[in-house]
């Protein structure tokens, strides 16, 4: 009996084991298969866009694709950098015009806000994420360009527009389609976005932190200067990436208020543009030629390409941020 | 092997399933508006009587325009009331898909605002151009207190060419002499998603400027000089309606519904034409003596016709000439024949012009070309 309890208990743990093992391997197997399936599929997606775009870069050369403005599909010009331009430009204006509002909304939920008010603000920011760009684009078209229009862009002009360089940015009429409606439309659906992240990895930064500036006697604005923003500052900037990112990529909302013309790049942000999701969204159901279809197609791999690049350079930054935050946090 | 086809692996990949999608109908719902659903009800309801039980035997697809897409969507309603075993599915995918979608013989008939050209021609060599109602584009704009505005074609286009940029021009104020224009900017405002209405605006304008056909020239999608783009018709409406000074251009059905001021245009023959129905419908019968066979034809800017508008144009079905399943061909030139001679006061009611009846005669012989194994499938019933 004793000699036989270890030689059956042995085996049954061998069988648990072998048992155990089966279906770690089926997980893993599946874990993987998930993983393979996602890398699969953006390998298909960039395929397939090499493969029908190729009728373009057969027509023209790709310099002249990436950087000539002229996109004129009855005399099949194909240029498309006026709409690398207005996708950059107004994503930029969005983010500029959303991250201080959204860090500034996550630091008083975490810091200031009473514990009865925090609830209710985030949840309405949040709420701004889940409504459809269908409807920012119709709110837009109907409220938000014509208080450009008449109100917003008039006092930009008459107050920035005399100032040497700044005021090229205010130059022309005020028609409320332009690329800085656009930005504003921009700006506040990624707003929800940056404000989350923002305030979860404000939340995450730890207490001893906070009492530990507070015990060097510092005031509430030292100690969020001091120990929370370079203790956050990797996790803000990458909530940032993520809000650029969605709005390179917005299409519908942007689509009906940035005009869509792309006649010119002048560098004031009153006059229409042309993004290069609206290009696709515009032109892809009547293009009737091969040329011009490829040439579509070809647009959205440079948008796919911008994107994968705006996503590389934000794992840089993280990561020389991330490098910092180790140092200060060991000096503070 | 009488059809030979190359097709690469990703686009017949693509045919299938577009092609399942289609015959399954699969996402239509959103795409139906709520009055032909009710009228898909009502026709089901009687469908409980038993010599109609025979629903769904033959199962038309189709593809493109979305201008015409009301009027087949009634069409194809009623048509249920003539041939209950027929049911057609019309997906208003835009007429350049539309056209894609026929060549690449994914649907049983195709739909576009814009003819095939030649190099679509040549890789369909068989197709027909089947016309059924008119279309038009109508000018309106936004300067309060200032009606019945009139121009000719070169102005108009001096407009959207940036060469005009104020209403009190003396060229506009030529055209007008029963006001006094203001000093107002002009702003265009253009259709930013490809459609046929621009590429018929735009036809006409290339017609009447020789400086426009140089350097825009006619398309469903152009480089505009000046001026921005608002979304649809709903987007330029909306557009030309905050902009005060502002001019732009929808399809006739829309600026008719809204009730907006529209530009009376100048045609050939020297008269300023509002757009109305009867103004279209004489534009194409202003085009008869030079109507080619195969009617592809831009019917803009029109020869003759005094009461002819010039921004109009025809809108086509798209079929191949020899088929392979008569049952199917024989449901299909039946829908076509009855749309043709029947349908006329569905489609003023919806604010379609009908063809002009030398026309529709053109047309209806179209049908009788289509042939299946070298036979002719279609005879015109007597007495027709």
């Amino acid at each position: 009996m004793q000699q036989s309890a270890p030689v059956r208990g042995s085996s049954r743990i061998r069988l648990d084991v072998d048992a155990a093992g089966r279906g770690d391997r089926i997980f893993e197997g599946a874990t993987k298969a998930g993983a393979i399936a996602i890398l699969a599929l953006l390998a298909i997606i960039i395929l397939l866009l090499l493969f029908e775009s190729r009728n373009i870069f057969g027509h023209q050369g790709i310099g002249q694709f990436l950087f000539t403005t002229t996109w004129d599909p009855v005399f099949r010009e194909f240029g498309v950098f006026a709409f690398i331009y207005g996708t950059v430009i107004s994503s930029v204006i969005g983010l500029l015009l959303a991250t201080p509002v959204a860090v500034g909304a996550a630091i008083y939920i975490v810091e200031y806000a009473p514990r009865w008010l925090r609830s209710p603000v985030s949840f309405t920011v949040e709420l701004l994420a889940a409504i459809p760009s269908i409807i920012y684009g119709l709110w837009a078209v109907f409220i938000l360009g014509p208080v450009m229009r008449f109100h917003i862009e008039p006092f930009l002009q008459t107050w920035f527009g005399p100032i040497p360089i700044v005021g090229n940015l205010f130059e022309g009429t005020p028609i409320g389609r332009d690329i800085l409606t656009a930005g504003v439309i921009l700006a506040i659906m990624i707003l929800p976005t940056i404000m989350a992240i923002s305030r979860e990895v404000i939340m995450q930064v730890p207490d001893t932190q906070r009492d530990g500036m507070h015990a060097l006697g510092a005031t509430k604005w030292e100690m969020i200067q001091g120990a929370v923003i370079p203790y956050a500052r990797a996790g803000i900037a990458g909530a940032a990436i993520l809000g650029l990112a969605r709005a390179l990529g917005e299409t519908m909302a942007v689509t009906m208020v940035i005009g869509n013309a792309s006649t010119s790049i002048t560098g004031s942000l009153f006059e229409p543009g042309y993004t290069m999701a609206s290009a696709i969204a515009n032109q892809f159901r009547e293009a009737d030629s091969q040329v011009y279809l490829s040439a579509i197609i070809a647009i959205a791999l440079v948008l796919l390409v911008i994107a994968m690049i705006v996503n590389i350079l934000a794992r840089i930054l993280i990561y020389s941020l991330v490098g910092k935050q180790s140092n200060s946090s060991r000096i503070g | 092997m009488s059809h030979p086809r190359r097709r690469s692996l990703f686009s017949l990949d693509r045919q299938i399933s577009r092609r399942h999608l289609l015959r399954t109908g699969a996402g239509i719902g959103l795409a139906i508006p709520a009055s032909s659903m009710i009228a898909a009800c009502e026709s089901s309801n009687a469908e409980e009587d038993p010599d109609t039980l025979t629903t769904g035997d033959v199962n038309l697809t189709g593809s493109g325009a979305t201008f015409p897409d009301p009027i087949y969507q009634l069409w194809i309603d009623e048509f249920r009331s003539v041939r209950s075993d027929v049911s057609i599915n019309y997906q208003s995918v835009g007429s350049g898909q539309g056209k894609r979608d026929f060549i690449n013989n994914v649907t049983d008939f195709g739909s576009s605002d814009a003819y095939l050209t030649d190099e679509e021609m040549e890789r369909v060599p068989n197709a027909l151009h089947i016309p059924t109602v008119i279309g038009a584009v109508a000018v309106t704009y936004n300067l309060e207190g200032y009606e019945d505005l009139q121009l000719t074609g070169e102005t108009l286009a001096a407009i959207y060419l940036g060469d005009i940029i104020s209403w009190d021009d003396p060229r506009i104020q030529e055209e007008n002499p029963h006001v006094e224009l203001p000093d107002q900017d002009i702003a265009t405002i253009f259709r930013s998603d490809g459609a046929g209405t621009t590429w018929i605006f735009t036809d006409f304008l290339s017609k009447v400027s020789e400086d426009w056909s140089e350097r825009v020239g006619t398309g469903t999608s152009v480089q505009w000089p000046v001026g921005f783009g608002g979304e649809k018709n709903a987007g330029v409406m909306a557009s030309v309606q905050q902009t005060p000074g502002s001019i732009g251009y929808v399809e006739l059905i829309y600026a008719l519904v809204i009730g907006k001021p529209t530009i009376a245009i100048q045609n050939q023959t020297g008269n300023f034409v509002s757009p109305t129905l009867e103004a279209v419908q004489a534009a194409a019968a202003g085009y008869l003596d030079d109507l080619p066979d195969d009617l592809r034809v831009s019917i803009t800017d029109p020869p003759d016709g005094e009461d002819s508008y010039p921004i109009s144009g025809l809108t086509w079905m798209l079929l191949r000439r020899e088929q392979e399943d008569r049952e199917l061909v024989q449901a299909l030139i039946d829908f076509i024949y009855w749309a043709l001679t029947e349908g006329d006061e569905y489609a003023i009611n919806l604010h379609f012009s009908p063809l002009p009846d030398e026309v529709r005669e053109i047309a209806i012989g179209m049908l009788e070309q289509i042939e299946v194994d070298g036979e002719t499938v279609f005879t015109r019933p007597e007495g027709a």
